[in-house]
């Protein structure tokens, strides 16, 4: 980035703004309420949920068919007794945490561009998380059981196991969603209030004012409120580190060549925060085009979120080098197999096709041209979205199909209701993402009417 | 005829600068009872109203304690008092294995703490408030600022307040029904 920055002197080119000139309060009020007021969204719209609505009633049709029949319908066995469902599971939640990065951490060290893309990656955050945590209930065989991870006063006169990071996971995967929650809600009730003062129909406006609690504006009330969000953020920051090292856990406490591994959990939060970059894009782009958001989410955003993943991604391929590095240098047999198995083995096809969307792909990214191309930009993120789904994969299912013993080896492949269970999850995702943008505002209005002020003195 | 009861004048602004000049010199000038109103928060408007003291870090600093040690405890006796059982040759406390809950609870609690305590502090949900009899004032969440001094402040006069305003650079004075 440094070197980026004293190339942008050198050849004196001008810095990307976070928003274009000539937006007043009132006419960012406007553009961005007039799309959630508007009587009519836009026919892609219609068009886009409904897709996504088909694969919703496909994902309840596989749920119910999973709970009647049971979990016999995935292609789970011994010994990949994990599957589909982990993978999902982790990739789900990975892809939750740069909400969590553009609200909290960039909240704290003040970087203005996080402004027009906040709200709805935080709304992706709380989407990405209700959708991992759909994984591990349905793979739990008996889903109504589900309160049993929590410690209740039980007439079996039992506990649930502290020392177990499946536990642990319980309660850092509630938590994250908790609080991503009621960041976005105070962050909302604002946005919520110009909603309702701007809705001229009745049903609307008492919506949105019941929503919006009857905030008023008062500077008393923003000076609370401001500090709130900044606590929130102070508080939501270190669950941005915490939530994928537990995840990590899961595996890295477990003895099975390839998981017990101490690179795991920095490993895996980088990882989390590259597949979100790469959601927020892949979110991004088209919405800005079908809504004409131009003005809002600009080229500048765009390119910082390709940085950030390229920085994460390099991160990512630090620690798939030391993977390989640690199995050589351990001498332990098991180890060395794995990773030979890993390349060269019957799975081998998926990890250099990982290699290929993860590592090589995202390199064009150096590239000046490339990280200010919008439709470049869009296919490298869709690429590092597959890439880290694979890499999930690979974790999970080439480390238990051979771990120590030959005679325990199997091979696994998901079947077709681990797919459309997947290409589900991917509909709800989507769907809940359309509704959102259908009824509240995409973008925080007062954050945005905030950055006019501050330009304002600034070019003054 | 006695003239209706007021809630009390609302002056309205078209720049944060503008609203902050006048509530310094409504403070300046000895209204106490007031509030201003803006679409976005602005720096050292609070102050300038003559409020300093923010309680929300003790609320949540106070919902971090409660959460770290009611998380410790809660795992503590689980393991040691309720259904004590060895796992892996560990003792029965096993703390080091209790971190990673006892951190996520004093989060989730200290999160908690932030989001309803600034609600109950703000007086939130507030269903009905006399600002809103103001038409003018559902552009309070778009683009302009009021000030708005309450009847109840010792100095309001329903025609030397109104005048003030007006000196204070108000575009508009506006009468708030209670």
């Amino acid at each position: 980035m440094k070197s980026q920055h004293g190339n942008e002197s050198t050849t004196a080119e001008p810095v990307l703004p976070v928003i274009e000139p000539g937006h007043t309060y009132a006419t960012i009020t406007d553009k961005i309420s007039a799309i959630v007021l508007a009587r009519q969204a836009p026919r892609v719209w219609y068009i886009g949920f409904a897709i996504s609505f088909v694969l919703v009633m496909l994902l309840f049709y596989q749920i119910a068919r999973l709970i009647a029949i049971g979990v016999g319908l995935f292609g789970i066995m011994i010994p990949v007794a994990w599957g589909f469902a982990i993978v999902n599971f982790v990739w789900w939640i990975g892809i939750g945490h740069a909400g969590t990065l553009i609200s909290a951490i960039l909240l704290l060290l003040r970087q203005k561009w996080r402004q027009s893309i906040n709200r709805f990656a935080e709304a992706m955050t709380l989407f990405a998380v209700a959708c991992a945590g759909l994984f591990p209930l349905i793979h739990l065989g008996r889903p109504w059981f589900f309160y049993w991870l929590f410690p209740y006063p039980s007439t079996m006169a039992i506990q649930p196991q502290f020392r177990s990071p499946l536990v642990w996971d319980v309660f850092a995967v509630s938590t994250y969603f908790t609080v991503s929650l009621l960041f976005w809600f105070l962050g909302l009730i604002p946005d919520l209030a110009t909603l309702r003062d701007r809705a001229r129909r009745r049903v609307p406006r008492f919506i949105y004012g019941m929503l919006a609690m009857g905030w008023r504006g008062s500077a008393i009330h923003w000076h609370r409120y401001e500090m709130a969000y900044l606590l929130l953020a102070g508080l939501a920051t270190p669950l941005v580190v915490s939530v994928h090292t537990v995840v990590s856990f899961d595996f890295a406490v477990a003895l099975v060549p390839g998981w017990h591994s101490t690179i795991f959990p920095p490993y895996f939060v980088a990882g989390a925060i590259y597949s979100g970059f790469a959601m927020v894009l892949t979110i991004a782009i088209p919405l800005r085009k079908l809504y004409g958001l131009e003005d809002f989410i600009t080229l500048r955003h765009l390119k910082n979120m390709g940085i950030v993943m390229l920085a994460t991604g390099m991160i990512v391929a630090y620690g798939y080098l030391m993977e390989t590095f640690f199995a050589w240098y351990s001498g332990d047999i098991y180890e060395k197999y794995m990773m030979i198995n890993r390349m060269f083995g019957p799975y081998g096809w998926m990890y250099w096709l990982l290699i290929l969307f993860n590592i090589l792909i995202p390199q064009a990214l150096w590239i000046r041209r490339v990280v200010t191309n919008v439709p470049a930009l869009f296919l490298i993120a869709i690429s590092v979205n597959i890439g880290m789904w694979l890499e999930r994969y690979v974790i999970v299912v080439v480390s238990l199909s051979r771990d120590f013993m030959p005679s325990a080896w199997g091979m696994y492949s998901g079947t077709i209701v681990d797919y459309s269970v997947l290409a589900g999850s991917i509909g709800l995702f989507v769907c809940l993402m359309f509704l959102f943008i259908r009824v509240l505002p995409m973008i925080s209005i007062f954050e945005m009417r905030e950055l006019v002020h501050e330009e304002a003195i600034h070019n003054d | 005829m006695e003239p209706t009861p007021l809630y009390g004048l609302m002056g309205e602004f078209d720049s944060p600068e503008a609203l902050l000049a006048a509530t310094r010199r409504a403070f300046a000038e000895g209204f106490r009872k007031m509030d201003a109103y803006s679409p976005f928060p602005v720096d050292g408007l609070a102050e300038a109203l003559g409020s300093y003291r923010v309680t929300v870090p003790l609320i949540v600093l106070i919902g971090g304690i409660i959460g770290c040690l009611g998380g410790f405890f809660l795992q503590y006796w689980a393991a040691v008092i309720d259904y004590p059982i060895i796992v892996g040759g560990r003792p029965l406390n096993s703390w080091p294995s209790f971190i990673p809950v006892t951190f996520e609870l004093t989060i989730l609690i200290a999160a908690l703490f932030a989001f309803f305590g600034v609600l109950a502090l703000n007086g939130l949900p507030m269903p009905y408030h006399p600002v809103f009899n103001v038409d003018r004032f559902e552009l309070a969440s778009r683009s302009r600022f009021f000030l708005c001094i309450e009847s109840t402040d010792p100095k309001f006069d329903r025609n030397n307040t109104r005048r003030f305003l007006e000196t204070a650079g108000a575009h508009g004075v506006y009468e708030v029904e209670p």
